[in-house]
């Protein structure tokens, strides 16, 4: 029987053998991830009366969404999962000054090829950047994983995407992945497990990688996966990962597909979702010269290393619009410090951005707030209404360069007039 | 897991920002279940009755999986939620908190906002009493139906802890 990557993945860590799509399994992950909301999975096993883990090395928590606190109530919060995690031993505990989870936890060599991971967060499909099987999960099913180590998983149907590339200057996998998603819907990938293939995925580093299993979500996905590759196998050893320490994953030729898209990127025109969905995209062109009244380039999907360094090469040697607010918040405190050892920070600042702490910032709804009827072009992955303040505002998502260049003119903006 | 009630009908793609808005994450639940998708009937939080079901088009509970927006809808008092199919982490966290959840296909081609309709979740049986339309599909796996029976997970891991045992086998 071949198999899909889905199928392998949940094989492994449910030691069963010839799974089907549907199915439903206990799975054994190699890793809980909970964000700032830790401490309602812990005050949850406090009403269960329970203080012996299963496996306190698979727990890890990072204070992402709200920080540093903003109230004495969230303050409290903190405290409760800091002396939790010292009090138990778990030392994949990350500060509010580390940043996004899922990003802090790939650069910490915590994620790997083949490994299931259930996090606290929906945008967890980022984890099959690194080939890894990632989801998302509810607090009560973490305090539950942390006891008994295990959770139901229904084995999904697989969706393949083959891309072509390289994508024409301007253009980013932000693109690709909004094409994508204003291509299939909301709801095209609906319980469906993503892979990515094609020579575009394969050109892409793993931060590149990561924006396209972020956004996967976003069709609906329960995971994405792209195939560990030499550039996999690079960034886990930087990340002081041993090749003995992981089993790769891939799937079988002639798996068996629900659906196989293909997409010719080499024509892609920059993209663009407009409000209130994420699946209302448009190229950049239809919507160009929409006044904008602040500017987000942050977030699990475009707020890594190269997405600042993108940003910073539209930004050098321009101001943002007067009246324009561009808030730029890193996704983690080693992306901050690349860029800030390198000058990519100074030169944000001296266009005019605002650098805030590592996190989830305002697409988490910490600060970056808009009033009634002003707009946002941000780079995260949701534009609901009222995600960013007033219900009475609207937000547009695109890339790091068309943020950047949208900032520069005050309006939306194709970066490829900025850049020609 | 039978359920009685008016029919609250509701749209395609329904956000959770839109059953619970960012604004009031933070608040009690009290506050909380007063504006559950207020934008999209203003009708819903004030008139809904216990045992009232919310029935829905395709791709439920879209957006961010916070288990509030699911807590929410259950605290509105109402039997359970039908959809034509759900997000997944909605659904997940359905089973989660003990909110009974039935997916069928096209379920609201076949329900005007105000029937009385009546579900059973366990034998996968919908009836619009008004139009005398029924439907019938495969129940949710016996575990699951068995945590929404017992109010949710941590309810049920409470009660038959033997349900999450110990014969756990190691994955590497």
């Amino acid at each position: 029987m071949t198999k899909t990557f889905a199928q392998k993945a949940l094989e492994r860590a449910s030691g069963e053998t010839g799974l089907v799509p549907g199915q439903i399994v206990d799975a054994y992950p190699d890793l809980y991830m909970s964000h700032t909301a830790s401490w309602r999975c812990i005050r949850t096993l406090e009403r269960m009366g329970v203080d012996t883990l299963y496996d306190v090395d698979r727990i890890a928590m990072v204070m992402d969404h709200i920080s540093p606190a903003n109230s004495a109530k969230t303050a409290g919060d903190h405290r409760l999962c800091r002396e939790f995690a010292e009090r138990m031993g778990v030392s994949k505990f990350y500060d509010v000054n580390a940043g996004i989870a899922h990003v802090v936890l790939m650069e910490n060599g915590h994620i790997r090829p083949g490994q299931l991971i259930i996090g606290t967060d929906s945008h967890s499909t980022i984890y099959g950047a690194l080939g890894a099987f990632g989801t998302g999960v509810g607090f009560s099913e973490i305090t539950a994983a942390w006891v008994t180590g295990k959770l139901w998983l229904r084995v999904p149907e697989s969706i393949k995407i083959v891309i072509e590339g390289p994508l024409p200057p301007g253009t980013h996998p932000k693109d690709i992945m909004l094409r994508l998603i204003g291509d299939l819907t909301a709801d095209g990938a609906t319980y469906c497990s993503v892979e990515f293939h094609g020579s575009y995925v394969e050109s892409l580093s793993v931060s590149e990688r990561m924006t396209l299993c972020n956004l996967a979500m976003e069709m609906g996905a329960k995971n994405a996966f792209v195939p560990p590759d030499d550039v996999t196998r690079r960034y886990l050893a930087d990340a002081g990962v041993e090749p003995d320490g992981y089993e790769e994953l891939l799937p079988d030729a002639g798996a068996e597909y629900r659906q196989v898209v293909d997409l010719d990127g080499r024509a892609l025109a920059p993209q663009i979702a407009v409000p209130h969905t994420v699946d209302n995209v448009v190229p950049v062109d239809e919507v160009a010269g929409t006044r904008l009244n602040q500017v987000f380039i942050g977030s699990c999907a475009n707020a890594k290393y190269d997405d600042l360094v993108i940003a910073a090469e539209v930004l050098a040697g321009n101001k943002v619009a007067p009246g324009v607010r561009l808030i730029v918040t890193p996704a983690s405190s080693t992306v901050m410090s690349k860029a800030a050892s390198d000058g990519v920070l100074s030169t944000l600042i001296e266009a005019g951005a605002t650098i805030t702490n590592p996190g989830c910032g305002a697409c988490a709804g910490n600060g970056g707030a808009m009033a009634d009827g002003e707009v946002t072009l941000s780079t995260a992955n949701r534009n609901f209404q009222g995600r960013m303040g007033s219900y009475q505002s609207q937000i547009y998502l695109s890339s790091p360069a068309t943020a950047a260049a949208s900032a520069i003119r005050g309006s939306i903006t194709n970066p490829q007039d900025v850049l020609r | 897991m039978r359920f009685e009630g008016r029919c609250w009908k509701f749209g395609d793609n329904i956000p959770t920002d839109r059953l619970v808005k960012s604004r009031y994450v933070f608040e009690p639940m009290e506050e909380i279940v007063k504006h559950v998708l207020e934008d999209l009937n203003p009708a819903f939080p004030v008139e809904v009755r216990p045992g009232d079901v919310v029935v829905a088009g395709r791709h439920f509970g879209q957006s961010s999986g916070r288990a509030i927006a699911t807590k929410a809808l259950r605290a509105t008092g109402i039997g359970c939620v039908v959809a034509g199919t759900f997000a997944r982490t909605f659904y997940r966290n359905c089973f989660e908190i003990g909110l009974p959840a039935l997916e069928i296909e096209g379920i609201a081609d076949l329900v005007s906002d105000g029937d009385q309709v009546g579900v059973d979740v366990a034998r996968g049986t919908f009836t619009n009493l008004t139009t005398g339309v029924t439907r019938t599909v495969p129940p949710a796996d016996p575990f699951l139906l068995e945590m929404l029976q017992e109010g949710g997970l941590i309810k049920l891991a409470a009660r038959r802890p033997e349900l999450f045992g110990s014969e756990a086998v190691r994955s590497s």
